[in-house]
């Protein structure tokens, strides 16, 4: 393509899509040009999900781990977590902004306080399902246990707490939708918000770019953990197949 | 509570308010949780000025629209989800759409789907009902189908050993014996729609969510005062329907669903010491 025919190209493509945009129709001209003002959304996104499963993972498997070794935590740490859950994201967001304030870290907190009950009841239901016989083998040939935890029982657990990883993961990133509450960005923003520059909520095409980056995102983590499930899990495949 | 209401009065009776409106200006003396507080229990001028915003009554008002559009959306999501579920369950296959529903559930989030809808298709009560109710829909399914999944096959080839048509079946039989897990699902559906209504002002229907989104109207204490009372219904919704998932529940079948159940009973094996 020459210098000119570049220029032609956009010249075309600006005509049309100020039509289109004016219609407010679906235009994948308009999306080519401004598919660049979704990246820094996206990444603050990525970022909020990631983090916030990555920190509730490391609470709700420590809870785990003492619930495994002292069972009354069990009840109590579920019926917090499970009270945690239950309020909307939408109020804790705005609960948490005059203690927390406004930003990334208020978002963080409440992503993560929706994590714990999800990952803590699949860590827990992995460790419980672990056969006992093989915990009693493995006491038999005189494993210590911690060497029964890490190398007996973490392992077996491995498919549920993959599982609990995978669901946590797809709901934090639907959540973190809402996170601009708390000012902390990411793609609720660009979907909502006029402010945004992207049209906001009545504009098709940018429903469509910003809707679609997110479920693409959540099934993308999903499709993620469901590989690292079959690498984990070798002996499964074997019994599949 | 009521203590603290007739401080809040008398200030604002001192400071006085703009004639005719009917309401007084917002204090601007009290702590961000007191103010929320006061705006849920009393009326004050807008942010904006020239409306009364705020108290018992206009919460209420907006309490009542949330949720009727929950309690629409919900019944429409049950008689959907419900038959599918139990028919699937009944025959036994499916479970492959069973699980994907809810999967596929899980990563289009409210705020995605509220804002396709409101680009095209549209507005209104009817819509956004639609909205919330393809999210109870999942949750619902997904357990009715796992609940009549579970009944007991003996049970079951019991009941068509003494005649019962297949109908019967699924309706005195195995739906009885799901109906603790089907609660649970629409437990976690009306959790999550009477949440998610809080955006429905976004799709125009009013909800406790307006002072949410509004607050060049509503203000601060308007968003949090809002919050405050959308945290306070979810949870009565959950343990108001906690409580009939426990009274649905046959007696015998109570106590898992609080305990977690112990599959491993304490080791019969001596001591490692004494081992070596």
């Amino acid at each position: 393509m020459t210098g000119a025919d570049v220029l032609a190209a956009i010249e075309i493509r600006d005509r049309t899509g100020t039509g289109c945009v004016a219609e407010n129709g679906f235009c994948p001209d308009w999306i080519a040009d401004n598919i660049d003002k979704y990246w820094s959304p996206l990444l603050e996104h990525v970022f909020l999900s990631v983090t916030s499963v990555a920190i509730g993972f490391a609470i709700a498997f420590t809870l785990a781990l003492l619930a495994h070794r002292f069972r009354w935590i069990t009840g109590p740490t579920i019926a917090v977590t499970g009270a945690l859950y239950t309020v909307p994201s939408v109020a804790a967001f705005l609960l948490l902004l005059p203690i927390t304030g406004r930003g990334n870290g208020t978002a963080i907190v409440a992503l993560v306080a929706y994590t714990l009950l999800i990952l803590f009841r699949n860590i827990t239901t992995g460790l419980r399902n672990v056969p006992e016989e093989a915990v009693s083998a493995a006491r038999g040939m005189g494993l210590t246990d911690g060497q029964i935890l890490r190398q007996i029982e973490l392992p077996l657990a491995m498919p549920e707490i993959l599982a609990g990883l995978r669901i946590a993961f797809t709901t934090t990133v639907g959540l973190a939708t809402l996170a601009f509450f708390a000012g902390g960005g990411g793609l609720g923003e660009q979907l909502y918000s006029e402010r945004a520059g992207t049209g906001g909520l009545n504009f098709k095409s940018n429903v469509v770019v910003a809707g679609g980056l997110t479920v693409l995102l959540a099934s993308f983590g999903d499709l993620i953990f469901l590989t690292i499930q079959r690498l984990a899990t070798p002996w499964r495949r074997a019994v599949a197949s | 509570m009521a203590a603290g209401g007739g401080v809040v009065s008398a200030i604002v009776a001192q400071a006085g308010g703009t004639p005719g409106l009917g309401c007084k200006p917002a204090p601007d003396d009290l702590g961000t949780f007191r103010d929320a507080v006061d705006f849920i229990f009393s009326q004050r001028e807008s942010v904006s000025g020239g409306a009364c915003i705020g108290g018992f009554e206009e919460l209420g008002d907006l309490a009542v629209s949330h949720m009727s559009v929950s309690i629409v959306a919900l019944l429409g999501a049950l008689v959907i989800a419900l038959p599918i579920g139990l028919a699937l369950g009944h025959i036994g296959r499916g479970e492959f759409l069973a699980v994907s529903v809810s999967n596929v559930g899980r990563a289009v989030p409210a705020l995605a789907l509220l804002a396709f809808f409101v680009a095209f298709v549209g507005l209104g009560f009817v819509n956004i009902a639609i909205v919330l109710g393809l999210l109870a829909i999942p949750p619902i399914l997904t357990n009715t189908y796992v609940g009549v999944r579970q009944a007991d096959p003996d049970t079951v080839a019991a009941a068509r050993g003494v005649g019962l048509t297949e109908g019967q079946i699924v309706r005195k039989i195995e739906l009885p014996l799901a109906l603790p897990i089907i609660f649970a699902g629409i437990r976690l559906s009306a959790v999550a729609v009477v949440a998610t209504a809080t955006i429905a002002p976004l799709g125009n229907v009013q909800s406790l969510g307006n002072p949410i989104l509004e607050p060049q109207n509503y203000g601060g204490a308007g968003q949090l005062g809002a919050a405050i009372v959308v945290a306070l219904i979810t949870l009565a919704t959950d343990a108001a329907l906690g409580g009939v998932q426990r009274a649905v529940t046959p007696r015998p079948l109570r106590a898992p669903l609080w305990r977690p159940r112990i599959r491993r009973t304490p080791l019969a094996v001596p001591p490692r010491t004494e081992i070596s």
